[in-house]
C-alpha cells in the first residue's frame, strides 16, 4: 500500500468495523427491540413504550438489546416496534404501547412461543409463515429512494450508515472530483425539492464557476409549510444521509463552510443533526482535511426562529446575518452572490438526501424513476381525514388518486373524499375531478396548485373551502414580511372578506372582488410567499363556488364547519335516558336533563366545540349538527328548576 | 388587590435576577453580528424570556442601535417576552392540526386557565401559545405540554391534560411535605 491511502481505503477501514456490527445485529444472539423514536413516536407515546420493554425485561430477568430508530412513515400505527428474535425475521407490530410492550415480552420475547399477530404489522423480510410489508400496497406502490433506511437504522449511530453504504458517495465524488459530480447531478435532472423545482446541477454549476471564494452551502431545513414533516423526518432519522449530500455539494462548489438552517420548532432535528456532525467529524468524514484529501468543510447548524418567509433563500440569509428576513429582489441570486455576498448554494433537506443515492447508482438510474422532465421520487406528507397518514416516497408522476386511495387507503371511516389541499400556503385545493393529475411540478401547477414542499392534507366532506381558504390567509397574512403593499394589504383585505363570508355575510361583489383582488397580488408581489398567496382563495373559488355562494346568499355552511352558521341540538327520539357522556363532557356545561330524563342543548351556553358529537355513544348517535343554527327545532323544552331535579333523582 | 402589588414586586425581583445572570453570560457570547440570533435564542433557553432590558444589553453587546434588536426579536415568532409558566402550552394550529379542530383545543385551553393566548396564569403555573406546526401532523391535533408532545387530542382531554398536572403537582407537594417532616424529626 502507497504511504497516502486513498479516501476509499481510509472509509472502507471504517465500514469494516461497522459492518461486522451490523451482521451482529441482523443474526442475534439475544433478542432486539426496535422503537420508532423520532418527533411523532414520541407524540404517540414511544417513550412509555421503550419504558415497557425495560420494566417487563427486568421483572422476568429477561436480556434483550433497545434500539431507538427514527420514522418509518406508518406514523398512523405509532407507536412502532420492530422485533427481531432469534430464528424468527425481523417482525414490525403497530400501536404498541405500554401494555402491548409487556404482553410482548411475556408472550414472545420469553421463549418466542407466541408472535402476537394481533398487533403485528407485517415482517421486514420474505418468509413462510407471516405476511410481509413488502404484501401491502402502501409498500408495494413506494419506491424509497431518500427513505429507504428510515426508520430501519439508528439515526445516532454513525456505525449503522456506514454499514448500509454511508459516506461512499462522498468518498466516489473525493476521487472524481467536482467537475465529475456537477455534470452527474445535471444529468441526473435532479429538481429542488423544497418548492420550485429549479435543477440542483445547473445552480451547483453556477456556484461552481463564480470567482468569489469561500463558498457556502445551505441546508434549508426550515419546513415552514404547516401540514409537511418530511424534511424533520429525514434529519431525524438518517442525519448522516443529509450531511453526506451537503458534503458534496460543498465539495462540488468549492465550499469550505457549510450551514444547516433548522427551524426551532425542531429540537430534536436539532439535536440529531448536531450529534451526527460531532460524529462524523471524529471519524473525518467532515471537518479538516477530509479522509484524508485536502477539503475541508465546517459545518454549523443555525435555528430558524419561526417566521414562514425566512424559508425563502434570500430571507433565510438575511436571518443568519442577524437581520429580520426580509426577502429581496433576485438576481443575483444566492449561487452568485448570497451569505455575506458569497456565492451560496441553497438546497433543501430532501434534495440533498438525493444526492448520495445519485452519486452511487448513477444518474442513468436516477432517471428512469419518475417523469422525465421530473425524475426520481417524492415523498409526501398525506394528513387530515385518510385512513393511513404518514410519509409516502412514491416516483414522480404517479396519480393523486393512486396516492390517496390506494397507497393510503382512502378516505376516513368510509366518509367521501372531498378535496386534498396539497403544497402548503401556496398551494391549492384540488376537487375529485382533479384527480387524475399526475404529481410533479408541471402539471400540478397547471391545476392550479403547487407541489411545495409536499404538504398534502385529504380532506372529507365535513371540510368547508371557504373557511379553509380563510385559514390560508390569515396565515400568509401574519407571516408576510409587509415589504410589499399588494402582499400586505391586499392579504389583510381578502381575510376581510374571507371572515365575513364564514360568518354568512358578503355578497356577489365580495367574491368578484376576491377573485381580482387575488390576481392582483400575484402580479405585485416581489417574492413567491405574496405570489402565491392567492392559490388557496383561487382554487377554491374556481372548483368550489356554490359552497361560498351557500354561505352569504343562504346563511349556511353546507359542511357544516363555520361556527357561526352551525348549531348543535340533541334529538330527542333516539336520545337514551339517563346516559349522562354527553353532560360530562361538555366544557361548557350547556348540556341539561329535561322532565323525562332525555337530555338538551342550551344554546346560549354552547360553543359547538362538537364534543358531544363523539362522547354520545353510537348506539344513540343522538346529536345532531345542523346549518343554518335556525334549524335547531322548537322542542319546547326547559332546563329543570332545583326542585324538579331533585324530584327526579 | 395587595397581593397584585406583591406579585408585581416579586415578578420585578425575579426579572432583576435574570438580568444579573445575562449580565455575567453575555461577555462569554461571541460579538460577531451573525451570533445575534443565536444570542438571544440562548437567553430565551436559558431564562424563558427575553426581558426588555435584556435586549438592550444584546444591542450594547453587539454594537447595534437597541431598536435593531426589538426589530428583530418582534419579527420572528419564536420570541416571547415575558415569563413563561412552569407548564407552557402550545397549541398547534397548522393546516392539520386546524381542520382537525386545533382551534378549539386552544379555546377550551382559554376558557380552563383563563387566559389568552400569549398570556401566564397568575400563579405562573401556566402559559398558553400557538404554534405552527410541530411536525406530528400524523396525529393531529397536537399539543405540546412543556417538552412532551400530546397526540390526537380532544376538547374533553384538555381537562385531562391540566388534571394530570394538578396531580402531578400534588404528588410533588405532598413528597416535599413528607420529606420536610422527615427531616425535622431528624
Ligand atoms: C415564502 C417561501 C418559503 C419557502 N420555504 C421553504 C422551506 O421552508 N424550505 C425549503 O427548502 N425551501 C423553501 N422555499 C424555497 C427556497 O427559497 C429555495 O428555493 C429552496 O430552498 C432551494 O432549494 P432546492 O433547490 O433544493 O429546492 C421557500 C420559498 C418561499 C418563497
Ligand atoms: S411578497 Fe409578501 S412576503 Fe414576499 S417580499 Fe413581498 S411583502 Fe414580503
Ligand atoms: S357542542 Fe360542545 S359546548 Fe356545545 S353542547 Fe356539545 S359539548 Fe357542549
Ligand atoms: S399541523 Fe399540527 S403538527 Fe403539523
Amino acid at each position: 500500500m502507497s504511504s497516502n491511502p486513498t479516501p476509499n481505503e481510509i472509509l472502507s477501514e471504517l465500514t469494516q468495523a461497522a459492518e461486522k456490527q451490523w451482521q451482529a445485529l441482523q443474526n442475534p444472539a439475544v433478542p432486539v427491540i426496535y422503537v420508532g423514536h423520532a418527533t411523532c413516536g414520541r407524540a404517540a407515546g414511544s417513550q412509555e413504550t421503550i419504558d415497557g420493554f425495560k420494566d417487563a425485561l427486568e421483572e422476568k430477568g429477561l436480556e434483550a438489546e433497545i434500539i431507538t430508530v427514527g420514522c418509518l412513515g406508518h406514523c398512523y400505527a405509532e407507536p412502532l416496534v420492530t422485533i427481531h428474535y432469534p430464528g424468527f425475521p425481523p417482525l414490525m407490530y403497530q400501536k404498541v404501547g405500554a401494555g402491548e410492550a409487556r404482553v410482548l415480552v411475556n408472550s414472545f420475547i420469553q421463549g418466542g412461543e407466541d408472535p402476537c399477530f394481533e398487533y403485528l404489522l407485517g415482517a421486514l423480510e420474505p418468509n413462510d409463515t407471516f405476511p410481509t410489508l413488502m404484501d401491502y400496497p402502501r409498500y408495494l406502490y413506494e419506491k424509497r429512494v431518500i427513505m429507504d433506511q428510515c426508520g430501519l437504522i439508528d439515526p445516532h449511530s454513525l456505525d449503522h450508515y456506514l454499514a448500509v453504504g454511508g459516506y461512499q458517495s462522498l468518498a466516489k465524488v473525493l476521487e472524481k472530483g467536482d467537475k465529475w459530480v456537477v455534470e452527474e447531478i445535471k444529468s441526473a435532472h435532479l429538481r429542488g425539492r423544497g418548492g420550485a423545482g429549479f435543477p440542483a446541477g445547473i445552480k451547483w454549476d453556477i456556484a461552481r464557476q463564480a470567482e468569489k471564494t469561500p463558498k457556502v452551502v445551505i441546508c434549508n431545513g426550515d419546513e415552514g409549510d404547516p401540514g409537511a414533516y418530511m424534511d424533520r423526518t429525514l434529519m431525524e432519522s438518517n442525519p448522516h444521509q443529509v450531511l453526506e449530500g451537503l458534503a458534496i455539494a460543498a465539495l462540488a462548489i468549492g465550499a469550505s463552510r457549510a450551514v444547516l438552517y433548522i427551524r426551532a420548532e425542531y429540537p430534536l432535528a436539532v439535536s440529531t443533526i448536531e450529534q451526527a456532525i460531532a460524529a462524523a467529524k471524529e471519524c473525518n468524514l467532515l471537518g479538516d482535511r477530509i479522509l484524508g484529501t485536502d477539503f475541508s468543510l465546517e459545518v454549523s447548524v443555525f435555528q430558524g426562529s419561526g417566521a414562514f418567509v425566512c424559508g425563502e433563500e434570500t430571507a433565510l440569509i438575511q436571518s443568519i446575518q442577524g437581520n429580520r428576513g426580509m426577502p429581496r429582489y433576485r438576481p443575483p441570486y444566492p449561487a452568485v452572490e448570497g451569505l455575506d455576498g458569497l456565492p451560496t448554494v441553497i438546497n433543501n433537506v430532501k434534495t440533498l438526501s438525493t444526492v448520495p443515492a445519485i452519486v452511487r447508482k448513477g444518474s442513468h438510474w436516477f432517471r428512469n424513476i419518475g417523469t422525465e422532465k421530473t425524475p426520481g421520487t417524492a415523498i409526501f406528507s398525506v394528513v387530515g381525514d385518510v385512513e393511513y397518514a404518514g410519509l409516502v416516497e412514491v416516483p414522480m408522476g404517479v396519480s393523486l388518486e393512486h396516492l390517496i386511495f390506494e397507497v393510503c387507503g382512502g378516505i376516513k371511516d368510509g366518509k367521501p373524499f372531498k378535496a386534498v389541499q396539497i403544497g402548503g400556503p401556496s398551494g391549492g385545493c384540488l376537487p375529485e375531478s382533479e384527480l387524475s393529475t399526475p404529481i410533479d411540478f408541471d402539471s400540478l401547477r397547471q391545476a392550479g396548485a403547487m407541489m411545495g414542499s409536499g404538504g398534502m392534507v385529504v380532506m372529507n366532506d365535513e371540510t368547508c373551502m371557504v373557511e379553509v381558504a380563510r385559514y390560508f390567509i390569515d396565515f400568509t397574512q401574519h407571516e408576510s414580511c409587509g415589504k410589499c403593499t399588494f402582499c400586505r394589504v391586499g392579504t389583510r383585505h381578502l381575510l376581510e372578506i374571507l371572515k365575513g363570508l364564514t360568518k354568512g355575510e358578503g355578497s356577489d361583489d365580495d367574491i368578484a372582488e376576491l377573485q381580482t383582488l387575488g390576481e392582483e397580488i400575484i402580479k405585485g408581489s416581489l417574492c413567491s410567499l405574496g405570489k402565491t398567496a392567492p392559490n388557496p382563495v383561487l382554487t377554491t373559488l374556481r372548483f368550489f363556488k356554490d359552497e361560498y355562494l351557500a354561505h352569504y346568499r343562504e346563511h349556511r355552511c353546507p359542511a357544516l364547519m363555520c361556527r357561526d352558521l352551525i348549531a348543535y341540538y340533541i334529538d330527542l327520539e333516539t336520545c337514551a335516558r339517563g346516559c349522562d357522556a354527553c353532560v360530562a363532557c361538555c366544557p361548557t356545561e350547556a348540556i341539561f336533563t329535561t322532565s323525562n330524563r332525555k337530555k338538551a342543548i342550551d344554546q346560549e351556553k354552547c360553543v359547538k366545540c362538537g364534543e358531544c358529537v363523539y362522547a354520545c355513544p353510537p348506539e344513540y348517535d343522538a346529536v345532531r349538527k345542523v346549518s343554518p343554527p335556525e334549524m335547531v327545532p322548537d322542542q319546547g323544552i326547559k332546563p329543570l328548576d332545583k326542585e324538579e331535579e331533585e324530584n327526579n333523582e | 388587590m395587595s397581593d397584585n402589588i406583591e406579585q408585581d414586586q416579586e415578578v420585578d425581583l425575579e426579572e432583576q435576577q435574570v438580568l444579573d445572570a445575562i449580565a455575567v453570560e453575555l461577555p462569554g457570547f461571541s460579538r460577531d453580528v451573525h451570533q445575534l440570533l443565536p444570542v438571544l435564542q440562548k437567553i430565551q433557553h436559558t431564562h424563558g424570556y427575553l426581558p426588555r432590558d435584556s435586549m438592550v444589553m444584546v444591542a450594547a453587546h453587539f454594537a447595534v442601535a437597541a431598536a435593531k434588536v426589538f426589530g428583530i426579536a418582534t419579527f420572528y415568532n419564536q420570541f416571547r417576552f415575558n415569563p413563561p409558566g412552569r407548564h407552557p402550552i402550545k397549541v398547534c394550529l397548522g393546516t392539520a392540526c386546524h381542520v382537525k379542530g386545533g382551534e378549539i383545543i386552544l379555546e377550551n385551553f382559554t376558557r380552563r386557565l383563563g387566559i389568552e393566548e400569549g398570556e401566564t396564569t397568575q400563579d405562573r403555573e401556566y402559559s398558553l401559545e400557538r404554534v405552527a406546526c410541530v411536525g406530528c401532523c400524523a396525529l393531529a391535533p397536537v399539543v405540546v405540554v412543556g417538552e412532551k408532545i400530546e397526540s390526537y387530542v380532544t376538547p374533553s382531554k384538555v381537562e385531562g391534560v391540566i388534571t394530570e398536572i394538578e396531580i402531578q403537582n400534588e404528588i410533588a407537594e405532598r413528597e416535599k411535605a413528607k420529606d420536610e417532616q422527615q427531616s425535622d424529626s431528624e
